[in-house]
C-alpha cells in the first residue's frame, strides 16, 4: 500500500529547476534508499516529502491527504526528518534536545509525562545517547550530535522517518548499528523510511527499493538490483565503479575505480 | 522497580517540570519581594523600618507616620517600585523573546532600535493630542514598534537579522535615526507638557503615575500570558526554522504572534519611561546561564528577575547622587554595555 505518494513534482529555487516530474510511492513499511550526485536534488525532495518546501509542481499525498494543507504538528506525528547537522545558537543539553521529538505529542501548555520519559529514553538506549545526557550540545563530535538528532526523531515515534545523509559524520560502528536499529524497526513496528544517503553501499544491502536521482529526475528507481548496475552508477556519477556481489549478503557492492569513466574505456 | 525510579530520576534531572518552574518562579518572587521591601527604606529621605512597621501595629506603641513620610513612603516610592517592576519584566521578556527568534544572544528591543521607534510612536502620540485616550500614547508606541521591526528585516536581507553585524550595524543606524528624530520632534513641538528629551533618550521612572502603572501592567500581563503559551514552540524556534517546522511548530504564524506582543510589552514599556538599554540583554543570558535554555522557566524567570534588575538599578539611580537623581537608563547602560561586549567576545549564548 502506498502510503506517501509524490505526484509529477517540480521545484526550483530561482530559474533552474532542481526537481523535476518526479513521481513514485513509497510504500508503507518499505526501506527506500535515495542516491546520487551532489546537486541532484536529494536534499529538496525530503524537503518537499515532509511539506516544508512547497512544490512549484505537482503534489505529495500521505495517506489520500495533500502535505501541504495538513497542519504542521499532525504531520509530525507521522514523519519524522533526521536532518543534516546543524549549528546549535542556545546551550540545550542533549536531553532536552530528544524530549523536543515529544512536542508534536503534547498541547500547548502540557509537560512531558512519564509516558514521555520512558519513549525518550529508550530512543537515547537505541541511538547509544543516554550516557551523553546531560552533556551540551555544544560539547559532542559531529557523530554523536548526529546520534542525538536521530534518538529526537525516534522520540516523535513516527509511521515515516525522512533521513537526510545522516551517516555523513557517523564511524563505521554506527553507521551499521543505526542501520540495523532502523532496520529493526522497520520489521518489527513498520516503520516506513525514507533515507538520502552518499554510501551507496549501505542503500544497497539495508534498502528494499533504491531511487537514483540524476539532474533533478528519476533515473531509475528498483530493487538494489535493477539499480546498482555499473553502466547506470558510472553515468550517473560520472565516475567508474566495478560492481559485484557481496559475498555475505549476496547485494550489490560498488568499488571505485581509478581515473574516470572514459579512460577505463581506453584501458 | 527500584531500578525503574532511579532510571527515571536521572532523566528528570535537569529536565523542565511543573513542579521546577514553580519552584525557581517561588524563590526569584521572594528575591522580588526583598528587593523591593529594602528599595522602599532606600532613599534621601531617611525612614526607619521599625518605625514604620511598629506604626501598622498600634499595639506596639510606636507613634503613626507623620503624613511627610506616608506621602514618600506611599505616593512617591512603592508606585515608582511597582513601575520599576513592570517594566524591567516587561523589557526582560520582550529581550528573550527577540533573543530566542533571531536566535541571537545580542537582541534587546533597546540593541534592535525597537525601543526608540517605540519612543517615537509616544512622542508623536502626545504631539497629536492621543494622551486623551486611555491606550492612546502605547497604541502608537507600539505602532511605532512594530513599524520598526519591518524596517530592520527590510534593512537586512532574509535571515542576516540572525547575524551579530548585521544585527548591531541595523540597530546602530535606527537608534542613530530615532535619536535624531525623538530630539527633532521635542524641540519643534515645544509642548511644555512634554517630557524632556533626556527623559525619553535615557528613561526615567520618577513621573509613573497610578494610571500609567494599570495601564502597563495591563499590557504586561497580556503580553506575557500570550507569549508564555508558545514557551514550546520558542524552545523549538531556537533550533532553526526548519528543524521546528520537521517537529511540529507552525513556524510562521507562531513567530508573528511573538513578535507582536513582544513589540506590544516594549511599546507598553517605553511609552511610559523613555529608552532603559540593556535590560532586556542581560536578564534573560544571564538567566540561560544560570537556569538552562527551556522556555517554560526562563521566560517567567526573565520576568521575575527583570523586575528585580530594574527596582536596584532605579534604586541606585535614586540614592547614588542624592540628592541629585540620574536617569535610570544611564545605570543600566553602565552595566550593559561591558556586558554587550563581553558577549560579543565570548560568540555564543
Amino acid at each position: 500500500m502506498a502510503l506517501l505518494q509524490v505526484r509529477d513534482v517540480g521545484f526550483r529555487y530561482a530559474a533552474a529547476w532542481v526537481l523535476r516530474g518526479i513521481s513514485f510511492d513509497l510504500m508503507a513499511g518499505e526501506m527506500l534508499g535515495i542516491i546520487g550526485p551532489n546537486g541532484s536534488g536529494k536534499t529538496t525532495l525530503i524537503k518537499i516529502m515532509d511539506g516544508v518546501l512547497l512544490p512549484e509542481e505537482g503534489r505529495v499525498l500521505l495517506d489520500g491527504a495533500d502535505v501541504t494543507r495538513m497542519k504542521r504538528g499532525e504531520l509530525a506525528r507521522i514523519v519524522a526528518v533526521v536532518p543534516q547537522d546543524q549549528p546549535l545558537v542556545f546551550p540545550f543539553r542533549v536531553r532536552e534536545i530528544v524530549l523536543m521529538g515529544r512536542y508534536p505529542h503534547l498541547r500547548r501548555l502540557q509537560f512531558e509525562t512519564e509516558a514521555d520519559y520512558e519513549i525518550v529514553k529508550e530512543a537515547m538506549v537505541a541511538t547509544d545517547t543516554w550516557e551523553l545526557a546531560g552533556r551540551r550540545m555544544g560539547e559532542l563530535s559531529g557523530g554523536e550530535r548526529q546520534r542525538v538528532w536521530i534518538a529526537r526523531a525516534l522520540a516523535q515515534q513516527p509511521r515515516i522517518m525522512l533521513l537526510d545523509e545522516f551517516t555523513a559524520f557517523l564511524d563505521i560502528r554506527h553507521q551499521v548499528a543505526f542501520f540495523d536499529l532502523v532496520r529493526r524497526l522497520n520489521a518489527e513496528r513498520g516503520l516506513t523510511v525514507a533515507a538520502v544517503t552518499h554510501d551507496i553501499n549501505l542503500a544497497s544491502q539495508y534498502s528494499d527499493r533504491v531511487c537514483l536521482l540524476s539532474q533533478g529526475k528519476i533515473h531509475r528507481l528498483g530493487t538494489p538490483r535493477e539499480v546498482i548496475r555499473e553502466e547506470d552508477i558510472g553515468e550517473v556519477y560520472q565516475t567508474g565503479v566495478l560492481v559485484d556481489d557481496n559475498p555475505r549478503t549476496g547485494t550489490p557492492r560498488i568499488t571505485l575505480l581509478k581515473g574516470s569513466p572514459s579512460e577505463e574505456g581506453s584501458r | 522497580m527500584y531500578r525503574g525510579t532511579k532510571r527515571r530520576r536521572a532523566i528528570e534531572k535537569g529536565i523542565i517540570t511543573p513542579r521546577k518552574v514553580a519552584g525557581k518562579t517561588l524563590l526569584l518572587a521572594i528575591i522580588l519581594t526583598t528587593v523591593s521591601f529594602c528599595s522602599l527604606f532606600l532613599g534621601t529621605a531617611a525612614i526607619n523600618i521599625t518605625h514604620v512597621l511598629g506604626s501598622l501595629m498600634p499595639s506596639t506603641g510606636f507613634p503613626p507616620l507623620s503624613p511627610a513620610e506616608e506621602a514618600i513612603l506611599f505616593s512617591l516610592r512603592l508606585p515608582r517600585i511597582v513601575f520599576a517592576g513592570i517594566v524591567g519584566a516587561g523589557l526582560a521578556t520582550a529581550g528573550a523573546v527577540f533573543q530566542a527568534l533571531l536566535r541571537n544572544p545580542l537582541a534587546d528591543p533597546y540593541v534592535l532600535g525597537l525601543s526608540g521607534g517605540a519612543a517615537v510612536g509616544a512622542i508623536i502620540g502626545i504631539i497629536l493630542g492621543a494622551g486623551a485616550f486611555t491606550f492612546g500614547v502605547p497604541l502608537l508606541a507600539f505602532v511605532g514598534a512594530v513599524l520598526t521591526l519591518a524596517m530592520l528585516f527590510g534593512i537586512s536581507s532574509r535571515g542576516s537579522l540572525l547575524e551579530s553585524n548585521t544585527l548591531i550595524l541595523s540597530g546602530v543606524i535606527v537608534n542613530a535615526f530615532f535619536s535624531a528624530a525623538i530630539m527633532f520632534l521635542i524641540s519643534l513641538s515645544g509642548l511644555s507638557e512634554l517630557r524632556n528629551v533626556l527623559f525619553w533618550l535615557m528613561g526615567d521612572l520618577s513621573l509613573a503615575g497610578k494610571s500609567d502603572i494599570a495601564i502597563s501592567g495591563l499590557f504586561l500581563l497580556v503580553g506575557f500570558l500570550f507569549i508564555y503559551r508558545e514557551a514550546r514552540s520558542l524552545n523549538l524556534i531556537v533550533m532553526g526554522e526548519q528543524t521546528a517546522l520537521f517537529l511540529g511548530v507552525d513556524v510562521e504564524k507562531t513567530k508573528l504572534r511573538l513578535l507582536i506582543f513582544a513589540s506590544l510589552i516594549t511599546a507598553a514599556a517605553v511609552s511610559i519611561s523613555g529608552i532603559i538599554g540593556f535590560v532586556g540583554l542581560m536578564v534573560p543570558h544571564l538567566i540561560r546561564m544560570i537556569l538552562g535554555s527551556d522556555h517554560r522557566l526562563t521566560l517567567p524567570s526573565a520576568a521575575l528577575f527583570g523586575a528585580s534588575f530594574l527596582i536596584v538599578a532605579d534604586t541606585v539611580a535614586r540614592t547614588a547622587a542624592a540628592p541629585l537623581e540620574l536617569p535610570v537608563g544611564a545605570v543600566t547602560a553602565i552595566c550593559g554595555a561591558p556586558y554587550f561586549v563581553y558577549l560579543l567576545r565570548k560568540k555564543e549564548i
